[in-house]
């Protein structure tokens, strides 16, 4: 069963044609990774499904619900977080105050409490760091407390954009074993990656993004062992 | 040129005897002409005055940095809504309530309450609407069309405020709804209900948005604002109900500040397109600049500073530069800590 479901998206800059028609279905339970070059499209695909931007063309529906002319707030309260990329903590609260901001949509104070618990299980090293301006967290420490406030939404289709950028490989390691072990418990996520090796892994699907269109896309383990993939996005000859 | 502030109530009488002897001398010089005015009553004297004034500057800052803290834009027409909190309070006492105007009635005690809360619902509402319909819909214009359309909206509430029907184009005298009672004496100054409702006033707002903007789950959707409104609408925070938000509460800050200001100056109420109106509006965006613009704690330490370094100013040294030690420090601060006193650089880690 489709979650989410984005039929002919065309999203612009100005002059610029970002996303040229886009069709992209998001299984619910599933780990969806979008890859592509630097440049190709996929945090403006993120940015559309979250609200922040308005496509020119084209339907997105979430659950039934059509997500297009909603503001952000609105589609959060759907059950959709978004980790941007780079993060994007707030650098003027602690941590903790950064994982209460997660949860700004929610009221069931019992069940806030509960997911910090969980997400604090998840990531010790922050429940270390509470009480720290979250200015002064390293950058991997950054990236799991933006995946941990996301989670705080307690959302049902999480979207990750490039939460491997800049982080060292056994960083990256971790960061992808609790992407894991988050879908596992329940929550669809849509994973927007540079690097390919890593997604492809770890997600049931992938689609392929180069400069505004979808070129392919299969089950993950598929993709991986395209000549195309290998040879552009993983690095093989 | 006149000022608004009806000068130190304990200004040495015969003072002008000692014009020669300016700077310093000037103290001393009062000491000698007045025998009472010994130099801890004027430290007192002008302590308070300094306070209550840096008090209602600071409210007004507070409008300000809130809206640039959010927006980054000077909301120029800011100081033109402190102007219609203090003619709204006339407007409502005398023109609604029907308390005479004429030097020395009184009201009964519960007008002054009424008044108060009057006028900051009036300009709550009043800055609801600018933002609205003036401001919002160039959300995603070039910021020079938003400051052509602040100054635009200036002029509105200044020439609406000349209007007959509403104010009217000359100065008015405010009635005394706090009745002019000594509560007794501090240091040799006397501690009049006015100053100490004003002052008391300040601390309770000040305290009061400081609970609201530290403490609660809205302002802590403020400040996500403030630092990135992207972000915070990722986090679920509703961005225009914010930003209408902080327009409201500024709105209402700078409205009492203007009652407040017609209470401790009853005859400081000029008509609302008075020049004497922009000075004190001037130093109250100073105040949020030395403070650091976009820095709520910064705006109330700025309006005190700025309202004691103008008082200590024109009681120790030379009263006519009143506006000169303002802007010196102006000056100062944006040669050696251009982001004020509290901003900081917002440097960000990536
Ligand atoms: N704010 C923006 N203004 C103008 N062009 C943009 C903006 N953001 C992205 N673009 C352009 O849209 C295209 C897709 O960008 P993006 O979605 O960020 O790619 P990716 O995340 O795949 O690296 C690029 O050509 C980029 O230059
Ligand atoms: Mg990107």
């Amino acid at each position: 069963m489709a979650l989410l479901e984005i039929r002919d998206l065309d999203v612009h800059y100005g002059a610029i044609h970002a996303l040229q028609g886009i069709a992209l279905t998001v299984a619910a339970g599933q780990i969806v990774t979008l890859i592509g070059a630097n440049g190709a499209g996929k945090s403006t695909t993120l940015r559309t499904i979250s609200g922040l931007r308005r496509p020119t063309a084209g339907t997105l529906v979430f659950d039934g619900q059509s997500l297009v002319g909603k503001p952000p707030h609105e589609i959060v309260r759907l059950g959709i977080a978004h980790a941007p990329e780079g993060r994007g903590i707030f650098a003027n609260f602690t941590v903790a105050e950064n994982l209460e901001i997660g949860a700004y949509a929610r009221h069931d104070k019992a069940g806030i409490a509960a997911d910090r618990e969980r997400v604090l299980t998840l990531f010790p090293r922050l429940r270390e760091r509470l009480q720290q301006s979250a200015a002064t967290l390293s950058g991997g420490e950054q990236q799991m407390l933006a995946i941990a406030r996301a989670v705080l939404a307690r959302p049902r289709l999480l979207l990750l954009d490039e939460p491997s950028l800049g982080l060292a490989p056994q960083v990256v390691q971790t960061i992808f074993q609790i992407i894991r072990e988050i879908n596992a418990a329940g929550t669809t996520i849509l994973l927007v990656e540079q690097n390919a090796h890593m997604a492809l892994q770890t997600a049931h699907y992938g689609y392929v993004l180069e400069v505004g269109r979808i070129v392919m896309h299969a089950p993950a383990n598929e993709l991986e062992r395209s000549d195309e993939v290998r040879r552009a996005y993983l690095g093989v000859a | 040129m006149g000022s608004v502030f009806p000068g130190l109530r304990c200004a040495p009488p015969g003072a002008a005897i000692w014009r020669p002897l300016r700077g310093l001398g000037r103290g001393l010089g009062a000491l000698a002409v007045c025998p009472s005015y010994v130099p801890v009553t004027k430290l007192v004297q002008t302590l308070l005055d300094g306070l209550a004034v840096g008090g209602l500057y600071a409210l007004i800052a507070l409008g300000y940095t809130m809206v640039y803290g959010i927006l980054k834009f000077i909301n120029f027409a800011h100081s033109d809504i402190f102007v219609l909190g203090a003619w709204i309070s006339w407007v409502f006492a005398v023109r609604v309530l029907g308390v005479p105007d004429s030097a020395g009635a009184t009201a009964p005690g519960w007008t002054g309450p009424l008044v108060f809360l009057v006028a900051m619902t009036a300009c709550g509402t009043a800055g609801f609407l600018i933002e609205r319909f003036a401001y919002k819909p160039l959300r995603n214009a070039p910021r020079l069309n938003v400051l052509i359309t602040a100054i635009g909206v200036s002029l509105l509430l200044q020439n609406t405020g000349q209007l007959r029907v509403f104010f009217g184009p000359y100065p008015k005298s405010m009635p005394l709804l706090v009745p002019d009672v000594t509560l007794g004496y501090l240091a040799g100054v006397r501690v009049p209900l006015v100053d100490v409702i004003v002052l008391g006033t300040v601390v309770v707002l000040m305290l009061g948005l400081e609970g609201l903007i530290f403490r609660t789950k809205l302002g802590r959707g403020m400040r996500a604002v403030s630092f990135n409104t992207s972000l915070a609408a990722l986090m679920g925070v509703n961005v225009s109900a914010v930003i209408s938000f902080t327009f409201v509460l500024g709105s209402a800050l700078a409205a009492a500040a203007g009652f407040l200001f017609v209470m401790k100056y009853p005859a400081g109420l000029k008509q609302p397109a008075d020049t004497s109106w922009m000075m004190l509006g001037l130093k109250a965006f100073v105040a949020a600049v030395v403070g650091g613009i976009g820095n709520v704690r910064g705006a109330m330490l700025g309006g005190m500073l700025i309202g004691l370094l103008e008082f200590f100013g024109v009681a120790y040294f030379e009263p006519l530069y009143r506006d000169v030690y303002v802007f010196s420090l102006l000056i100062l601060v944006l040669l050696f800590r251009p982001t004020g006193l509290l901003g900081r650089a917002t440097v960000e880690k990536v």
